[in-house]
């Protein structure tokens, strides 16, 4: 499980676009790194993010290494009532992580 | 003595208030706009352990930081403070030291080591309460004369000492790259070369690195010297923990 | 030895050298193959990256389409001088308020970004950015 915070704005009105912020914990190995021995430190990134309000799709990106680490993503929502933003993402292991957030529409 | 105290008076002086320069300052105008918006300030992911570890009994005596100190707003000021004098080591200590002392002697926890996760999530929450308040460190001796002293003291394979660089050569380049004052106003702070957080005790160790001299253990006299003789260099200055710098 | 080793060294611990990666050529191959028979313009899509990176572990980047005639499918990011071209794909669905992302990405050297957005309509809009990085990302 890793840190996530998501900053969502405090007044959302219906059929109107709003900015959602992510911040991910993530190292986002690269997978270029050296250690100190000299031997490459393999890849382990977040490879797919996904965010759905309600079930349906918001956003689904793709991520590859050059994306940075602890991993910031801004993107627009738009929401006719109030519901319920999913944000799922899945590493490199095939791990997902399930973050909810609560949409409320003024 | 009197040449170190003359020594640490003409320090103080070579930066008159208006000529002190934050590394916010020196910094380009995307790695400001990272700092300036909580919600991309990757430090926040530290912060926000920090406050669920502020909350979490830990060690034998089954207590959390706010079963003594209550809200973590409590802590407003505090940071703004350090290094500050510690009897039990005589000598000045920092925040992140304050806070493994906590652990071992109120909480029966273990202490942290100097670059633990935890620790820099628990220091950059409590840095945050004093977030825009003044670098207001006690000029205590003689560590304050010590710590000005090793300021100019050449160091390492490569001979150079601190104010080489941050003092007479702030605000040149080296290979590219901008060389701030460095000021400790912003720590803990994420670094974008470190990807990740890190203490004042951290830069400092990267400098000597950097220099090839032996780093200065994280619980010498040395170190805490220098802490102290910068926070009081920046005393003055907005604490900006925590900071984002490249 | 004195002098003249302590500048090569402080020399050489600042020299970035690029690993051998992606070419301008393989990126241009990528967005062909993306791109297929569709018009392929310059235009309608913006990619917003600093001119001058002080540091490319992370850079903020962020890609937008204002007013597209046709809704915006998707925004392929490639990097021209990175270990590997491909940055970023991101799909806009019918919750999307906007078609545009913002997020940070890492450049191993001075390059440049190319931004590519998909249309519904089938038509492919291109914006592209040369930067100047000074401490380089994928070097350790």
């Amino acid at each position: 499980m890793v840190r996530v915070l998501i900053n969502v704005p405090k007044q959302i009105h219906a059929n109107e676009p709003f900015e959602v912020k992510v911040l991910i914990s993530h190292p986002m190995e690269s997978g270029q790194r050296r250690d100190q021995m000299g031997q490459a430190i393999p890849r382990d990134i977040i490879n797919h993010f996904i965010a759905t309000l309600d079930g349906e799709t918001v956003l689904d990106a793709d991520f590859f290494p050059a994306i940075a680490a602890n991993p910031f993503l801004s993107f627009s929502v738009v929401a006719e009532k109030s519901g319920t933003l999913a944000l799922t993402f899945v590493d490199d292991h095939g791990v997902t992580q399930t973050e909810l957030t609560a949409i409320t529409v003024t | 003595m009197k040449r170190l105290v003359l020594l640490a008076v003409a320090a103080m002086s070579l930066m008159g208030a208006g000529d002190r320069r934050s590394g916010y300052d020196d910094a380009s105008a995307d790695t400001r706009a990272m700092q300036d918006d909580d919600a991309a300030n990757p430090a926040f992911l530290w912060v926000q352990q920090g406050e669920s570890l502020w909350s979490a009994a830990e060690g034998a005596a089954g207590k959390s930081c706010a079963d003594c100190h209550g809200d973590v707003s409590a802590m407003r000021g505090v940071a703004a403070r350090y290094p500050a004098f510690e009897p039990k080591h005589g000598r000045p200590i920092t925040l992140e030291e304050r806070i493994n002392l906590c652990r071992t002697d109120h909480m029966g926890a273990a202490a942290f080591a100097w670059n633990d996760d935890k620790l820099l999530s628990l220091s950059a929450l409590i840095g945050l309460q004093s977030r825009g308040m003044p670098v207001a460190a006690k000029a205590q001796e003689p560590f304050l004369s010590e710590g000005a002293a090793l300021f100019r003291e050449r160091m390492g394979q490569l001979n150079l000492s601190c104010a080489q660089c941050h003092e007479e050569r702030a605000g040149l380049k080296l290979a590219g790259s901008l060389i701030p004052q460095g000021h400790p106003n912003g720590y803990p702070e994420y670094r974008l070369e470190w990807q990740g957080m890190g203490s004042f005790y951290r830069r400092l160790r990267n400098c000597m690195i950097g220099v090839r001299a032996e780093p200065f253990a994280p619980d010498s006299r040395e170190a805490a010297d220098l802490a102290l003789f910068l926070a009081v260099r920046a005393n003055g200055m907005k604490v900006e923990t925590p900071a984002v710098r490249p | 030895m004195t002098l003249p080793r302590r500048r090569f060294v402080l020399f050489a611990a600042c020299v970035a050298v690029p690993p051998a990666g992606a070419t301008p050529a393989e990126v241009a191959a990528l967005i062909q193959a993306l791109v297929g028979d569709a018009p392929l313009k310059d235009g309608l899509i913006h990619l917003d990256l600093p001119v001058m990176v002080e540091n490319g572990n992370a850079v903020a980047m962020s890609v937008s389409v204002a007013d597209p005639p046709s809704p915006v499918e998707a925004i392929h990011v490639f990097a021209e001088g990175n270990p590997l071209p491909r940055v970023a794909v991101f799909r806009f669905g019918p919750r999307s308020g906007a078609p545009r992302v913002a997020t940070r990405m890492r450049l191993a050297t001075s390059q440049t970004v190319i931004a590519i957005a998909k249309l519904r309509d089938g038509t492919c809009w291109r914006d592209s950015v040369d930067l100047l990085v000074t401490l380089a990302a994928c070097i350790e």
